[in-house]
């Protein structure tokens, strides 16, 4: 955004406009030297010129483009700005060609050129070779957030508040009124408080604020303060609770037969069989003859989880080994376990029992 | 409105959430939507019917068919081009091979006439598939937005929870939303709306109630559930088609299908093993495992229960059991510690062939002849995949063999 806004000033001087020209790449999406190339052919308008000439290296073929760019006189040539966004995957080319090529050219006064590269990686540096480190010119500008709290919270009110070009004017000064009231009010700065403690990123803001926006409609037009407390919960939900509320309570037992193996052989990987095992000593006790399923069922449920991701192999699975046999580990925490349990729907009495008894053998 | 209510039932905060993100046609959406859920919980239902019926400029594709980057950039362009150019017939199928070209393309397709001012979505399905294809493409797609300069959003569906989504260096945090699987209250709803003309609601409606007090516990997979469902009805119906029961004579048709809904709990979900990963249900209706039909020689059955016997117990018992007369057996602390682990919990253990054979000749009454035969038995059981060979082809000191197969089934087989 600031780059953008930069450029845009510095396409107002007449002159600049006229002589500039501008290349924008990202890392997403030239993943290679030969792509970037292409790319860069094809921003210059330079296709046809190039045509189908056979280039032996990256380097004659830079050249060879940039030579082109001067003018008529071969006195002088454009000046191009070269723009690469997420300048780290840049960095992870075979022999950063064409970074090397870049400032090379730039450091030697060939065609005035400039690099402007963007990144969120603070120890970019590293990433370059030697050779491509020395041409850089080492000049970086770092765009950290420095805010503190009162400043969150007025950037809170600004994000929310209509311009002034907002047509129906009488709205837009009740909806700024109502931003005013909420920035003030207690509860609202406490859960602003809370998302600044985990984040000063202005994305997650704006994702709160998209989920409280979510719930202003034609009949509730002003957002209230519930609406940003239910939208905090929302942003700290656990996903991964949410899927074991979805689950049968056969694949809970799973669930809870690996939380007690786990507990007692201390995190070691288990398979398959000692799960089945752990869950017959369970079935057993009078009471629970009810959960007596088939070893079969018993493997669907166990597999359905392996596909949900919630139980990993510990190794890539050789076609030797049996399923059965092949050494898990569980992805869950003993506490998202039990939270996961409380809020669990028509949960049999006896198998919340199993989860919280300690000694399982008895 | 009303029209959406009756077609998706039981969705209707998240039919909410989603049309206030979409809002006006011309707005500009969040970049990428995340949805995730269980199996059967309607999402890509409740996506695909919302967009159709607000019509909406969109491309659906499902990630498990495009194993190729190629495939799924040509499928997303190519569908574009087709919504867009709805008039002329024919238009010409466009190649892309990289990401590179995608955007660039995209940003051609999408100035048409009928696209131009309004949100493309691009939903794709099975979104999972797309963390093992390039690493750029996942975080490409999430700011799909920021890189063509045009109005899109990207939805994703899946299984599986965002956070596992996420690349190491970062990415564009798509908008979260979660689909709550049904409760028992949503599931009685959603399977007595498909009642069968012929039969009253409340009727099918006590139906399902029954159903789901047996199966509930198991299975709470929707799709399964209907699976169910029209497979037991006609079971259900039958003392009414004989004449034997009225409608409303619950008690009667509940005895008449309580047994058979008992039985169908653990014959019909037990499927094949195969990777439940791609989908592969297959329901076997028969109550045993297809492995107790393979019919196996006398010998071969011997063989089978040798090597089982060879995988399971460690060498040094082997004397204690097969020979007439044993020495004196030294307790040792050895035993003890390794009582923990047993060898059932940790599966078998390869073991020679000599060892095989020697087994063979002590639990078989009568004499065996090392012939080509029993070898070729062996080799046979390996083809069935009984016993699976471990190591090399060529090894000079003897094959080792592992048996592969349960307890439950030797047992099946020594009778």
């Amino acid at each position: 955004m600031l780059i953008n806004h930069a450029l845009r000033e510095l396409m107002e001087i007449e002159e600049v406009s006229e002589n500039v020209l501008q290349v924008h790449l990202n890392g997403l999406l030239q993943i290679n030297d030969k792509i970037a190339l292409k790319e860069i052919t094809r921003q210059l308008n330079l296709e046809n010129v190039v045509g189908d000439k056979v280039f032996g290296s990256f380097a004659e073929n830079f050249s060879f483009l940039l030579e082109a760019l001067k003018k008529g006189d071969r006195t002088s040539s454009c000046p191009v700005i070269f723009i690469l966004d997420e300048f780290d995957l840049f960095a992870h080319h075979k022999n950063q060609t064409l970074l090397y090529n870049l400032f090379d050219i730039s450091q030697s006064a060939q065609t005035p050129i400039a690099v402007i590269g963007l990144t969120c990686r603070l120890d970019i540096l590293e990433l370059l070779e030697k050779r491509v480190k020395s041409r850089f010119s080492h000049r970086q500008i770092y765009l950290m957030n420095s805010f503190g709290f009162p400043q969150y919270v007025k950037i809170f009110k600004e994000q929310l508040s209509l311009p002034a070009e907002f047509p129906d004017k009488l709205f837009a000064e009740k909806w700024n009124e109502n931003v005013q009231c909420l920035s003030e009010e207690r509860s609202v700065q406490e859960v602003l408080q809370k998302h600044f403690n985990i984040s000063k990123n202005l994305r997650s803001l704006h994702m709160l604020l998209m989920l409280s926006l979510n719930r202003v409609t034609a009949s509730h037009p002003f957002m209230t303060a519930i609406d940003l407390m239910e939208a905090s919960q929302l942003c700290s939900m656990d996903s991964k609770a949410n899927i074991v509320h979805g689950l049968s309570v056969l694949e809970i037992c799973l669930i809870i037969a690996m939380k007690h193996l786990n507990d007692i052989y201390e995190e070691e990987p288990f398979n398959f069989q000692m799960v089945y095992n752990e869950f017959q000593k369970f079935v057993q006790r009078k009471a629970h003859s009810v959960y007596n399923f088939e070893k079969p069922v018993v493997m669907k449920a166990f597999e359905h989880l392996q596909q949900l991701e919630l139980i990993k192999p510990v190794e890539r699975t050789s076609g030797n080994s049996q399923r059965e046999y092949q050494l898990m580990k569980l992805l869950l925490d003993n506490t998202q376990i039990m939270n996961a349990l409380q809020k669990y729907p028509n949960c049999p009495t006896d198998v919340r029992q199993w989860a919280t008894s300690s000694l399982s053998w008895l | 409105m009303t029209h959406l209510e009756n077609v998706v039932l039981c969705r209707e905060s998240q039919v909410s959430t989603l049309q206030s993100l979409f809002g006006e046609r011309h707005h500009f959406s969040f970049p990428s939507i995340f949805i995730y859920g269980h199996t059967a919980s309607g999402k890509t239902y409740v996506t695909q019917t919302l967009l159709k019926t607000l019509e909406l400029p969109h491309v659906f594709v499902n990630c498990v068919e495009c194993f190729t980057l190629r495939l799924l950039l040509e499928q997303i362009l190519n569908k574009l081009n087709n919504l867009s150019s709805s008039e002329d017939g024919c238009s010409s199928e466009i190649t892309c091979e990289t990401f590179n070209d995608f955007v660039r393309l995209f940003k051609q397709v999408t100035k048409a006439e009928n696209l131009k001012d309004q949100t493309v979505y691009i939903v794709l399905d099975k979104a999972e598939y797309l963390r093992d294809m390039e690493a750029n493409l996942l975080p490409g797609f999430l700011r799909l937005q920021e890189l063509a300069d045009r109005n899109v959003t990207v939805i994703f569906l899946s299984e599986i929870v965002w956070e596992k989504f996420r690349p190491n260096t970062g990415c564009f945090e798509p908008f979260v939303l979660y689909f709550p699987d049904y409760s028992i209250g949503n599931l009685q709803k959603i399977l007595s709306h498909d009642h069968p003309p012929e039969y009253s609601a409340d009727f099918y409606a006590a139906y399902i109630n029954i159903l789901l007090g047996v199966f509930y516990t198991v299975c709470r997979d929707l799709k399964e559930l209907r699976h169910l469902a029209v497979l037991n009805f006609p079971k259900y119906c039958e003392p009414v088609v004989r004449g034997e029961a009225s409608e409303r004579d619950t008690r009667k048709l509940w005895r008449n299908i309580e047994p058979h809904l008992k039985k169908a709990m653990q014959t019909i979900l037990k499927t094949q093993w195969y990777p439940n990963k791609y989908f592969i249900k297959v329901f076997c209706y028969i109550g045993l495992s297809a492995h107790t039909h393979v019919e196996l020689p006398y010998y071969s059955k011997f063989i089978l229960i040798a090597a089982y016997l060879a995988s399971y117990n460690p060498a040094r018992t082997d004397r204690r059991f097969f020979l007439k007369h044993h020495g004196k057996i030294k307790k040792t602390n050895f035993l003890k510690k390794h009582e923990k682990t047993s060898n059932h919990l940790l599966g078998p253990k390869p073991f020679p062939l000599d060892r095989l054979l020697a087994i063979l000749y002590s639990i078989v009454d009568s004499r065996v002849a090392p012939t080509a035969n029993i070898f070729s038995q062996i080799t046979s059981l390996v083809t069935l995949q009984l016993l699976t060979l471990v190591g090399h082809d060529d090894q000079l000191d003897g094959p080792k063999y592992k048996c592969t197969v349960s307890l439950d089934f030797i047992r099946a087989i020594s009778r």
